[in-house]
C-alpha cells in the first residue's frame, strides 16, 4: 500500500520533467537552421518559391514557434504526434515499427551490463588489493574509455569476418524468435560494454564499504558463513547506490543505440532518429526524443521503486 | 578446566608506520558462568582481545601466537568451518553500538531468527518463535508484532536489547559484551546491565564485560583484568581490585572517577597518554605516567607476578600485578593509600 502511494506520487511528479523535455527538444529543433521544406524544394528542381510558401503554410510552419508548440502539445494529448512530411504516414505508425527493435536491443545490453557488472564488482570488492581486483579495474577503465563506434567495428572484424561466429548482415528473422538472440550478441554487448564497466566500479566501491561496516562483523559473529553474510548481507545494502547509478545509464544505453545501430545497420530508432535529423522530419525528431524521454524517466522511477523495495528507510519516509 | 584459557595472545597490526602489537602476550581465564571484566583506556587492546576470540581480526590484523582454548579446544587451530560453528553458538558477541551492528535493511526479527536457524535445528515457524520470546524476555514490549519491525523502527536502548537477545539466541556458553553501554544514555545503561547480569545469570552463560567504566565493573563483575598497552597489568576478584588496587595504574584510573560530594575544582586525571605502540617505552610501558617511576623501571620490563610472594604469576594465579615493587625492585615502593568510603568506592549491588 505504502509503495503504490509511493509509485503514484513518483509518477505524477515526472509529468512536469516530459514537459521541459518536449520544450526544450521543440525549442532547439527550432533553432536549427533549414527546415523539411527546403529540403524537399532542395530535392525537387521542378519546385518553385511559391511551392515552398504553400507547403510551409500546409504544414503549419510559418506560424510563430509557440504558436506551433501549443498547436503541436494539444494534438500529443489527444495522441496525434503529426504526420511525416515526406510519406504522408503517421509518425507514432513509424516509431511503432521500429520500437520493438531498439528495445530489444536496449534490454539486451541492459542484462548483458548487469550480468558482468554485478558479479565481477562483488569479485573484485572481496578481493580489494589483489590481482582480482586489478584486473577488474583494468577491465573497467578499458570499457568506459574504449568508443562505441570502434568496439562495434572490432567484435565485427574479429567475431564475424575473422572467426565467423556470428552473422554480419542485417537481421532478417523475426524478432521474438531464437535465432534473433545471435543477431543480438555483438551490437547488444557493444551496447552494454560501457555502461557495465561503471556499472562495475561503482558495485565495487559499493561493496567495499559496506564490507566495512559494523554490521558485516556483527554477522559474521553470528557464525554465519561468508557466503551468506556476503550475498544476503552486504549485497542488499551495497546495491541500494548501485540502483541510483544504473537509472542514470540507461541514457547512455538509449543515446549509444544511435551509434550501435548504425555500425549493425540495426533497424531500430537509433537510424530512424538520424534520418529524422537529416532531413528535418520535426514530428519524427520530437515523437523519438519524447519517447527516449519517457523511457529514461521511465528507468528513474523504476529504480526509485527498486531502492524503496531494497531500503526499508525510504519507504518510511513516504 | 576453565571454559575459556587465553594463553600468550599477540595480535599485530601492520600499518605504514609499523607494526603495532595491540595485544602483547596475554593470557587470562574465565571459568564457566562467570563474570569477568576487562577494563582500561581506549587503545589498550579491549575490543581486539574480544574480537580475537571469535577469530575475527580483519587484516592488516593478525593473530601472531598464542592459544584461545574454549573447553580444550583451541579456537585458532580450528578450522573456517569450525570457528563458524564456535561463532554466534558457543560464543556470542554484544557489539557496542547497536544501532550499526543491526543490518539496517533486515527486520530485527529475521536477524535474531537468522543465527537460530543456523545453529540450532529449528524450523523457520519454530526459530520465528524462539526469537520473539527472546525479544519478549530482554524487555521488548509487544515482542510479536515488533518482531517484523526494522532496526530504524527501534530506540537505542530498544535496539541493544535487541542486539543481546541476538546474542542469547543459541544459548552460547560466553557472552562477550564489548562496552555494551557506551552508546546509551546513563538511565537505559543502569536498566541494560542490570537485565544482562539477570540473563546471564538464567541462561548460565559466563560473561566478558568489555568496559572503561570501573562503576559498571563493580556492579557486575566477579573478577577484573586491568589492560595497558596491549598487556594485562593486574589481574584480581573485584572486591581485592576495588580495596586493594596493586598496580599504580589501577589507582590512577579509580582515583579518576568523579563522585559525589566531592569537592575537587578539577577532575583528576592520569597525565600524559597511551604509548605509541609502535615503539612503546623501554621498561615498564606505564612509567612515562607513573608517578612512582624509578631509573630501574625505564629498564626492566616488570613480568606478571603475584603481589603477595613475588612468584611469577600465571593463568590460575588469584591475583596478579606487573610492577617492579613485587618483585622488589623498587626502591622507594608504592606510596598510594586507598580509603574506602561504603557509599562511593565499595562494590554497590544492583544499582538502578
Amino acid at each position: 500500500m505504502d509503495l503504490l502511494k509511493f509509485t503514484v506520487r513518483r509518477t505524477l511528479a515526472s509529468i512536469p520533467v516530459l514537459f521541459g523535455v518536449s520544450v526544450i527538444t521543440f525549442g532547439l529543433v527550432h533553432l536549427t537552421p533549414g527546415d523539411v521544406v527546403s529540403q524537399l524544394v532542395a530535392a525537387n528542381p521542378d519546385a518553385s518559391q511559391a511551392d515552398a510558401v504553400r507547403l510551409r503554410r500546409e504544414f503549419g510552419l510559418d506560424d510563430p514557434v509557440w504558436v506551433q508548440y501549443i498547436n503541436w502539445l494539444g494534438d500529443v494529448l489527444t495522441g496525434d504526434f503529426g504526420e511525416h512530411f515526406t510519406s504522408g504516414r503517421d509518425v507514432s505508425a513509424l516509431v511503432w515499427a521500429r520500437l520493438p527493435e531498439t528495445l530489444a536491443l536496449g534490454l539486451f545490453g541492459w542484462v548483458f551490463a548487469l550480468l558482468i557488472a554485478i558479479p565481477g564488482g562483488i569479485y573484485a570488492a572481496i578481493n580489494r588489493g589483489e590481482i582480482g581486483d586489478d584486473v577488474s579495474r583494468f577491465a573497467a577503465l578499458s570499457g568506459i574509455s574504449i568508443p562505441n563506434f570502434w568496439l562495434g567495428l572490432m567484435l565485427i572484424a574479429v567475431f564475424s569476418v575473422q572467426l565467423n561466429l556470428f552473422p554480419t548482415l542485417d537481421p532478417q528473422e523475426p524478432l521474438l524468435s531464437t535465432s534473433m538472440l545471435w543477431w543480438l550478441v555483438l551490437p547488444g554487448v557493444t551496447i552494454g560494454t560501457a555502461a557495465s564497466a561503471n556499472l562495475m566500479r561503482i558495485m565495487r566501491t559499493s561493496m567495499a564499504e559496506e564490507l566495512n561496516k559494523e554490521y558485516v562483523t556483527a554477522a559474521r559473529a553470528k557464525g554465519l558463513p561468508e557466503r551468506t553474510v556476503v550475498l544476503k548481507h552486504v549485497l542488499r545494502n551495497s546495491l541500494i547506490s548501485v540502483t541510483t547509478i544504473a537509472a542514470f545509464l540507461t541514457a547512455s544505453i538509449v543515446s549509444g543505440s544511435v551509434v550501435v545501430e548504425t555500425v549493425f545497420g540495426w533497424p531500430g530508432l537509433g537510424i530512424l532518429f538520424v534520418e529524422a535529423i537529416n532531413v528535418r522530419e520535426i514530428n519524427l525528431i520530437l515523437v523519438i526524443t519524447l519517447f527516449t524521454g519517457v523511457f529514461i524517466v521511465l528507468a528513474n522511477l523504476l529504480a526509485d521503486i527498486v531502492y524503496a523495495l531494497l531500503d526499508p528507510r525510504i519507504r518510511h519516509d513516504y | 578446566m576453565a571454559l575459556l584459557e587465553v594463553r600468550d595472545l599477540t595480535v599485530t597490526f601492520y600499518t605504514a608506520e609499523g607494526v603495532v602489537t595491540a595485544v602483547d602476550d596475554l593470557s587470562y581465564s574465565i571459568e564457566a558462568g562467570e563474570k569477568f571484566g576487562v577494563v582500561g583506556e581506549s587503545g589498550a587492546g579491549k575490543s581486539v582481545t574480544a574480537l580475537s576470540l571469535l577469530r575475527l581480526i580483519e587484516s592488516p590484523g593478525r593473530i601472531e601466537s598464542g592459544e584461545i582454548l574454549l573447553d580444550g579446544d583451541d579456537l585458532l587451530e580450528m578450522t573456517e568451518t569450525e570457528i563458524q560453528e564456535v561463532r554466534g553458538n558457543r560464543v556470542a558477541m554484544i557489539f557496542q553500538d547497536a544501532q550499526t551492528a543491526l543490518n539496517p535493511v533486515y527486520t530485527v526479527g529475521d536477524q535474531i531468527s537468522e543465527a537460530i536457524r543456523h545453529h540450532l535445528d529449528h524450523t523457520d515457524e519454530e526459530a520465528r518463535e524462539r526469537a520473539i520470546e527472546l525479544l519478549d524476555r530482554v524487555g521488548i514490549p509487544d515482542a510479536e508484532a515488533r518482531y517484523s519491525d526494522y532496526p530504524h523502527e527501534f530506540s537505542g536502548g530498544m535496539q541493544q536489547r535487541a542486539v543481546i537477545a541476538m546474542a542469547l539466541s543459541c544459548d552460547p556458553d560466553l557472552l562477550v559484551a564489548d562496552e555494551p553501554t557506551t552508546a546509551l544514555d546513563v538511565t537505559t545503561e543502569a536498566k541494560i546491565l542490570a537485565e544482562l547480569e539477570d540473563l546471564a545469570e538464567e541462561f548460565d552463560t559466563a560473561v566478558q564485560l568489555i568496559t572503561h567504566d570501573l562503576g559498571v565493573v563493580a556492579d557486575l563483575c566477579d573478577r577484573v583484568m586491568v589492560m595497558y598497552a596491549g598487556k594485562s597489568v593486574e589481574r584480581a576478584s573485584a572486591e581485592d581490585l576495588f580495596y586493594d588496587p596493586k598496580h599504580p595504574y589501577t589507582v590512577g584510573l579509580m582515583s579518576s572517577i568523579p563522585r559525589i560530594g566531592d569537592d575537587r575544582d578539577r577532575l583528576q586525571t592520569i597525565p600524559g597518554s597511551m604509548p605509541d605502540l609502535i615503539s612503546t617505552p623501554t621498561g615498564c610501558s606505564f612509567h612515562p605516567r607513573c608517578p612512582y617511576a624509578e631509573e630501574a623501571c625505564r629498564r626492566t620490563e616488570p613480568a606478571l607476578t603475584e603481589p603477595e610472594t613475588g612468584k611469577p604469576a600465571t593463568v590460575g594465579s588469584e591475583r596478579s600485578a606487573r610492577c617492579l615493587e613485587y618483585t622488589g625492585e623498587l626502591n622507594g615502593g608504592l606510596d598510594y593509600d586507598v580509603t574506602v568510603r561504603d557509599d562511593a568506592a565499595a562494590p554497590t549491588e544492583g544499582s538502578q
